[in-house]
């Protein structure tokens, strides 16, 4: 246990300098809080002590929105307005939904993302994760007594853009300061590599609710290296219960069954299959609304017969991602088990199979991930001394690229490429004259357009009419720390200059965002403006705080004129924290950020410089 | 926005890979001082140091990161590396087409091409196995001989010819790995 910490008489830290963090695991199936305490990550329980929040939201008629147990006690009851695996929807289609048939709900078709028909209104998948990191922020900041300056929300290494951006998206609409995007398997790695102080190649096999990932990681002392990811974002736990249910419907010789009876079956599916880890059988049966009675005995044997097909499934990623690292199966020299579906003991058998060892089950498979981002979220918030924090180098699962003639892919960021990364790549026009060129940005291994994910869309125009092949337009990709990109373009030969930065968006800009804000408040009782004050004093502080300390560490760095502006803009947003008004206090952050842009290039140079002089920090 | 474009240009232009981990700029690279160079400066520049920090410093750590992540992917492939000691050099790889390939190296080049399509055609992973190994082999062979060429005899033409070599075995490699896929 970590002993208790006592500050030196008179130097007691003040409340604000240890900034409160937490790390969010956002899951198909259950979500979770977790923060550091006395230097000790803990999952935050809620008021009946349970550490789980079940990702389940259902929607009433008057507009009440029911998080967690209580809507899971009801999802039978009422299935069209109790969303369940809601993380399957995000950044998806209804097209790209497996079993959509077999999912009690009423979709609707939108551009980029589906939306759900609830009592309460059309609901996009990004509100409806967004009611759950609300429920989890309220959690926390009842538990550490203040707002909280900032958190990292867990997403499967797999995820595409697409679903990453719906994340960030959720928790800014949950209210929620994102330091981070951390991929889940990385967060597990963390939390296992600092409790068992490993060393060496590690594979991570994270079988979540919904999504399968495969992540090869490097850990030596406080360096944590991602070389490979591969995975399966519609691959779960989920998937074994389809099979269960499809399994009982056959069995049972039933007729289509109502969405009330589905949800129903569903659950006694994944009852039967949590039973299984440590049952030889496991009897089903219950009373469905047409008075059927269902009663089938599902032994272990069929269950594993009916999902083997699935746990296969898994191994493809896993021969693709040593073969990415370059690694054969005996460089690896441990493999940490995550997610709650590594429980079924055929998973375990196969694991063990495939990787000749056995699999490490030593941290509880459904709070690792929540531990390793509140770990990962202390670190960001800076709340670790230097020497003492550790280094994160992750990777983009995916390759991106954009579309060239004749619906081919030219491939510029590969996949497996650290982040953040940049690429650019030339190109040119095609016929004389032409002054617009059209980009289709594109994600995935394949070659053709047509097999890979579209990201977004974009014109160039303003070329100076040239011959055909004359004109240079470069590209450029830029895939930041979370893994989200940005894309820009610029014709150049002429000096006449063009160019345009597009972020995708997924069928939600940055106006609903804004919509979906102002409706959520509508509902609650918290008042937008006490909200909107409370964000931008946070905001202003960190940055008042992180001003100073770089003032304290590198102010020799500064010509006096460079410094006079940062002292103004310093002072000018003291005074505007001192009032309460939001918007000023928004003002004078921006002021301040553009007055310490000299100084921040000259103390990111003078890191560089006192890295290759050779002096050394703490544990690296 | 004219700070932040100087930004970005300092971020993407400074000098030489070589130089911005403090390595002479050869074909024969310590591996470990390397990595060790890497890791030292995104221990200071990474935007995990940063995320508490202001705008101006998150985005002078972002261009700084991936300028150091662009510098440290290229410098750890051979062909890369080699390219662009090749430019620094003022030898353009791609344009230094006067130079033909040995006939053969591309005899041999069809070989394996047929190799790995009698291997995917029949689903042989060992047969997979056994051409990744002998193009492995290769290009160690290749990596000598651009070493002696670059860093001893300074003869810049003649390791283009070298360096378009191991672009076709990379290729070829790629093509493995794909071909894998396939059979699986």
């Amino acid at each position: 246990m970590a002993l208790l910490q006592i500050s030196e008489p008179g130097m007691s830290p003040a409340p604000h300098e240890r900034r409160l963090a937490v790390g969010i695991d956002l899951g198909t199936t259950n979500s979770l809080v977790a923060t550091v305490r006395n230097g000790v990550a803990t999952v935050l329980p809620d008021a009946q002590g349970r550490p789980l929040l079940p990702s389940i939201v259902r929607y009433h008629p008057d507009g009440k929105v029911e998080v967690g147990y209580a809507a899971q006690a009801r999802q039978a009851d009422d299935p069209k307005n109790t969303i369940v695996s809601v993380k399957r929807f995000m950044g998806r289609g209804v097209r790209d939904v497996d079993h959509a048939q077999n999912a009690p709900y009423d979709f609707v078709d939108a551009p980029g993302m589906l939306r759900l028909r609830t009592a309460t209104g059309v609901k996009s998948p990004v509100e409806v994760s967004a009611e759950i990191l609300k429920v989890l922020r309220e959690r926390a900041e009842l538990a550490l007594g203040d707002a909280l300056a900032g958190s990292v929300i867990t997403v499967p290494a797999y995820f595409d853009e697409a679903q990453r951006q719906a994340t960030k998206d959720a928790g800014r609409l949950a209210g929620l300061n994102v330091l981070r995007l951390l991929n889940e398997p990385t967060a597990a790695a963390i939390a296992y590599g600092l409790d068992n102080a490993s060393e060496g190649t590690f594979a991570v096999y994270d079988l979540g609710g919904g999504t399968f990932d495969l992540s090869i990681l490097k850990l030596s002392r406080g360096v944590f290296e991602v070389v490979a990811t591969s995975g399966d974002s519609m691959l779960g736990g989920d998937d074994f219960d389809q099979r269960v249910f499809c399994w009982i419907v056959e069995q049972a010789k039933l007729a289509p069954l109502s969405p009330r009876d589905m949800r129903l079956l569903l659950v006694r599916a994944r009852e039967a299959k949590e039973y299984l880890t440590l049952h030889g059988e496991a009897q089903i049966t219950t009373k469905l609304s047409t008075g059927e009675f269902v009663d089938v005995t599902l032994d272990t044997e069929t269950f594993c017969r009916i999902t083997q097909t699935l746990v296969q499934k898994t191994l493809g990623p896993v021969r693709k991602a040593l073969r990415d690292a370059g690694l054969a199966v005996n460089d690896v020299q441990g493999v940490v088990m995550v997610g709650g579906a590594t429980r079924m003991p055929q998973i375990q058998r196969a694991v063990a199979e495939f990787f000749r060892r056995d699999p490490l089950n030593n941290l509880d498979p459904d709070k690792v991930v929540a531990l390793g981002a509140a770990m990962q979220a202390n670190v960001l918030a800076g709340n670790k001394p230097q020497g003492e924090d550790w280094l994160l180098l992750d990777v983009i699962p995916l390759s991106l690229g954009v579309e060239t003639m004749g619906g081919l892919v030219e491939k510029i960021i590969p996949r497996n490429s650290t982040i953040p990364a940049a690429r650019g790549r030339e190109f040119t026009t095609f016929k004389d004259g032409q002054t617009g060129m059209s980009f289709h940005v594109v994600q995935g291994e394949r070659e053709l357009v047509s097999d890979c994910r579209s990201l977004a869309r974009f014109e160039l125009k303003g070329i100076p009419p040239m011959a055909a092949g004359a004109a240079r337009v470069r590209v450029t990709y830029q895939v930041d720390a979370d893994g989200l990109l940005s894309v820009g373009a610029k014709e150049a030969t002429t000096g006449a200059e063009a160019s345009v930065t597009v972020k995708p968006s997924y069928g939600l800009a940055d106006a609903d965002i804004e919509r979906m804000l102002r409706d959520s408040f509508s509902h609650a009782k918290e008042d937008v403006h006490a909200r909107a004050l409370t964000e931008a004093r946070v905001d202003g502080e960190r940055l008042v705080e992180a001003t100073r300390s770089a003032l304290a560490a590198d102010a020799a760095l500064l010509a006096p004129e460079h410094r006079q502006p940062i002292d103004r803009a310093l002072a000018a947003l003291e005074k505007a924290l001192a009032s309460s008004d939001h918007r000023a206090i928004k003002q004078a952050v921006d002021t301040l950020n553009r007055a310490t842009e000299p100084f921040a290039e000259r103390r990111m140079d003078e890191g560089i410089r006192r890295a290759l002089a050779g002096k050394k920090i703490g544990s690296l | 926005m004219s700070r932040t474009s100087a930004a970005a240009g300092k971020a993407s232009t400074s000098s030489s890979h070589f130089e911005l981990f403090g390595l002479a700029a050869r074909f024969q690279l310590d591996a470990v001082a390397l990595e060790r160079a890497y890791r030292e400066i995104q221990a200071r520049v990474h935007p995990d140091r940063f995320a508490h920090a202001g705008d101006a410093e998150r985005r002078a750590s972002l261009q700084w990161t991936t300028r150091v992540n662009e510098a440290y992917r290229a410098l750890k492939n051979p062909v890369q590396r080699a390219s662009h000691l090749l430019a620094l050099h003022g030898v353009d790889v791609a344009f230094e087409t006067n130079t033909a390939m040995a006939p053969a190296f591309l005899a041999q080049q069809m070989e394996l091409r047929e190799a790995l399509e009698n291997a995917t055609h029949s689903k042989d992973a060992g047969a997979l196995g056994a051409l990744q190994q002998s193009i492995a082999r290769d290009k160690q062979t290749l990596e000598n001989r651009l070493a002696q060429r670059i860093d001893s005899e300074k003869d810049y033409a003649a390791a283009a010819g070298l360096v378009r070599e191991m672009q076709f075995l990379e290729k070829l490699e790629a093509e493995i790995d794909g071909a894998y896929e396939l059979i699986e």
